[in-house]
């Protein structure tokens, strides 16, 4: 504990003094002195964070703290601390519930989906452009391909609404090309997911690519030309030079996206499912926002938020912990 | 940290790059290419072409939607590349909606209050954070990066809105987004770059912190803050989500959730669009919404080109430093 306080005021004293190793006491009492000098020194500082802190005790930290609803029978009348304990009542029923294999099969398969789509194409196309030999015509790919990341999820849902309805524009092309019966592909439970796949690489896919893209500019150019002086041709240079270059960008992308394996975003979610999709499009957070806003049985759904909050955070450590023992590479 | 820098000087070399990379190719093409090399040039850009075509086919759609004759629309099917006749019946409705309008000007507001609340926060946390002197600055920085990683969730925060009484107002909407780490760590990095040694002279002329912040560290990251800018500017023009769980009353709703109900709307909240349909011109409810999707996002592909030069310093900074 100590030890680790001696360390801690190292690193945390930026032009603190090094010196000797004084006794632990001693090492407390010298960091809480120096923290005393430098707060005095820089107070103002200190006074411009303040605001910075206070949102996120008020904004993040709290609702953690109130999160401890779902360990209780929660009513708005009697308010967080005086509502009275219900201990794991709510994850029970969570576990025995119709709902409970339903929801983690379609928020896992929605984001496995996602990841075996929807992460491989910016890189594929990032590697595409940098193929490209004209500058004007990479300039327009990029240009053209990034636009749709601003677009409203409103306005996105809104057309694909439009466009697969039973005598919309997809239907009719398919019609016009295969002769096949018109389908309302959102009352269909098995299209949920390649709707909501296909749609999300359709918006992300140039944007996704920047940071690639962004990664394979900054590759020394002398490992090119020392490529092409041995004969190496484009492919070559691609499989042994680009792709292991970016290779840290990509596993970093990759733990980020592992770690969200348990998480869909209600919002797109909510715009495009209805009752008769629940079977494969109603997801963890869909079902929060039902359960807990619409019925509002509270501490039930705040105990499902929770518990998937844990699940999230334990994904992104663990592979965090795997890629730094695998690949050197880390979120921290 | 180190990884950081490399990102900024990566950025900043990204023209120098570029150029070399140019005359190296120019070298390059000395070697004769093969016919599978140029046939795999050849399929790229056919493949890219089609991807453009694809990103761009619903916002063409839309347009020609929304300017073209009702009637020949209706009788129009398949992939129009030009309208059908050019007239703004349409667009004249949308503008005599009085929700919609209502909708715009709160969205207006938002986007103005909560773009200047949030680059406010970012700038001043990340000038904190980013000054080598003070102590706290790694404690800090953990304490708001494990908030990227874990939160209390949906109904916590709804409870706490809730209690802090702003339920139903706009400051449900532009408190809880008060700023976003991800943000922060972005423009700490760029703050960061700067030498210390351009504020010691301003300091010495006894400029306070936040004098130096405004008169020297913002006008140098002026790129990074037009990339702020932008990200929590549309960040506020496409939000509904909060203003969905936190709004009830209906003058207050943003653009987007109007936006929603014309879209969006189950056969028993057509309120709106009945209200849009007039019965008479067929085809007009659909001509309607279309023409209303077209106002709602123009304004994001207006300012779309003059900030696009700076996305990829943005966006590259912020996610190497992670």
């Amino acid at each position: 504990m100590a030890k680790s306080m001696v360390a801690k005021s190292a690193a945390l004293g930026g032009i603190g003094i090094g010196g000797g190793a004084p006794s632990p006491g001693g090492a407390l009492a010298g960091y809480l002195g120096r923290l005393g000098k430098n707060m005095r020194a820089y107070y103002q500082l200190y006074l411009l964070i303040i605001p910075v802190v206070a949102y996120y005790l008020v904004f993040h930290y709290w609702p953690m703290y109130g999160a401890q609803i779902a360990f209780k029978d929660f009513s708005p009348g009697e308010g967080i601390w005086g509502s009275p304990w219900a201990g794991l009542k709510h994850f029970r029923t969570y576990f025995g519930s119709y709902y409970f294999w339903r929801l983690i099969r379609n928020t896992l398969l929605l984001n496995v989906y996602n990841l075996l789509y929807g992460f491989p194409a910016p890189i594929i196309l990032a590697l595409l452009i940098n193929e490209v030999r004209s500058r004007g015509y990479k300039r327009a790919v990029q240009t053209i391909t990034y636009i749709p990341h601003f677009i409203s999820l409103i306005v996105i849902c809104g057309l694909l609404k439009d466009m697969l309805n039973a005598n919309g524009l997809i239907n009719y092309l398919l019609n016009a090309a295969f002769g096949r019966e018109g389908v309302a592909y959102l009352l269909d439970p098995r299209y949920f997911r390649t709707i909501y796949v296909a749609s999300g690489i359709w918006q992300q896919i140039g944007w996704g690519s920047i940071i690639y893209l962004a990664a394979i500019t900054s590759i020394d150019q002398e490992l090119y030309e020392a490529a092409s002086i041995d004969g190496a041709r484009r492919l070559r240079k691609l499989i042994h030079i680009t792709i292991p270059s970016i290779l840290p960008t990509i596993i970093i992308m990759l733990i980020m996206r592992m770690g969200q394996m348990m998480n869909v975003g209600a919002e797109k979610v909510m715009l495009l499912y209805n009752s008769a999709t629940y079977e494969t499009a109603d997801v963890i957070s869909t079902f929060v926002y039902r359960k807990g806003l619409l019925e509002m049985d509270y501490s039930y759904s705040a105990a499902v938020g929770l518990l998937n909050s844990i699940v999230n955070f334990a994904l992104v450590a663990s592979s965090n912990s795997i890629s730094k023992r695998f690949s050197e590479t880390s979120l921290w | 940290m180190s990884a950081a820098k490399n990102a900024g000087n990566g950025a900043n070399g990204a023209a120098k790059v570029a150029k070399s990379a140019a005359k190296a190719r120019g070298g390059a093409r000395k070697i004769k290419m093969t016919p599978a090399e140029i046939a795999f040039d050849a399929a790229n850009a056919a493949f890219l072409f089609l991807l453009m075509a694809v990103t761009l086919f619903p916002f063409v759609y839309v347009i020609n939607s929304s300017i073209s004759d009702p009637i020949a629309l209706m009788q129009a099917r398949g992939i129009m590349i030009l309208p059908k006749g050019v007239q703004f019946y349409a667009y004249r409705q949308v503008f005599q909606n009085p929700m919609l309008l209502r909708g715009y000007a709160n969205t207006v507001f938002l986007v103005l209050a909560g773009t200047a609340l949030n680059v406010a926060m970012t700038s001043i946390g990340a000038y904190v954070l980013s000054r080598p002197h003070f102590m706290l600055r790694n404690a800090v920085m953990l304490f708001i990066s494990f908030t990227m990683f874990f939160s209390g969730g949906l109904i916590p925060s709804f409870v706490l809105v809730q209690g802090l009484g702003i339920y139903d107002s706009f400051l449900a909407l532009l408190l809880p987004t008060a700023m976003s780490a991800w943000n922060l760590v972005i423009m700490r990095t760029s703050f960061a770059a700067i030498p210390i040694s351009l504020e010691e002279s301003a300091r010495l002329d006894g400029a306070r912190d936040l004098t130096i912040l405004a008169r020297i560290i913002i006008p140098l990251s002026m790129p990074v803050v037009s990339v702020m800018i932008l990200f929590y500017g549309v960040g506020h023009w496409n939000s509904w989500f909060n203003a969905m769980i936190y709004l009830r009353d209906r003058a207050l709703y943003p653009l987007q959730l109007i936006l929603r109900e014309v879209l969006l709307a189950s056969q028993t909240d057509d309120m709106l669009i009945d209200m849009l349909d007039d019965g008479v011109r067929p085809g007009l409810k659909e001509q309607v919404k279309y023409a209303t999707v077209i106002v709602a996002t123009l304004p994001i592909l207006c300012v779309y080109p003059f900030l696009q030069k700076f996305f990829v310093k943005g966006v590259i900074v912020g996610a190497i430093k992670q």
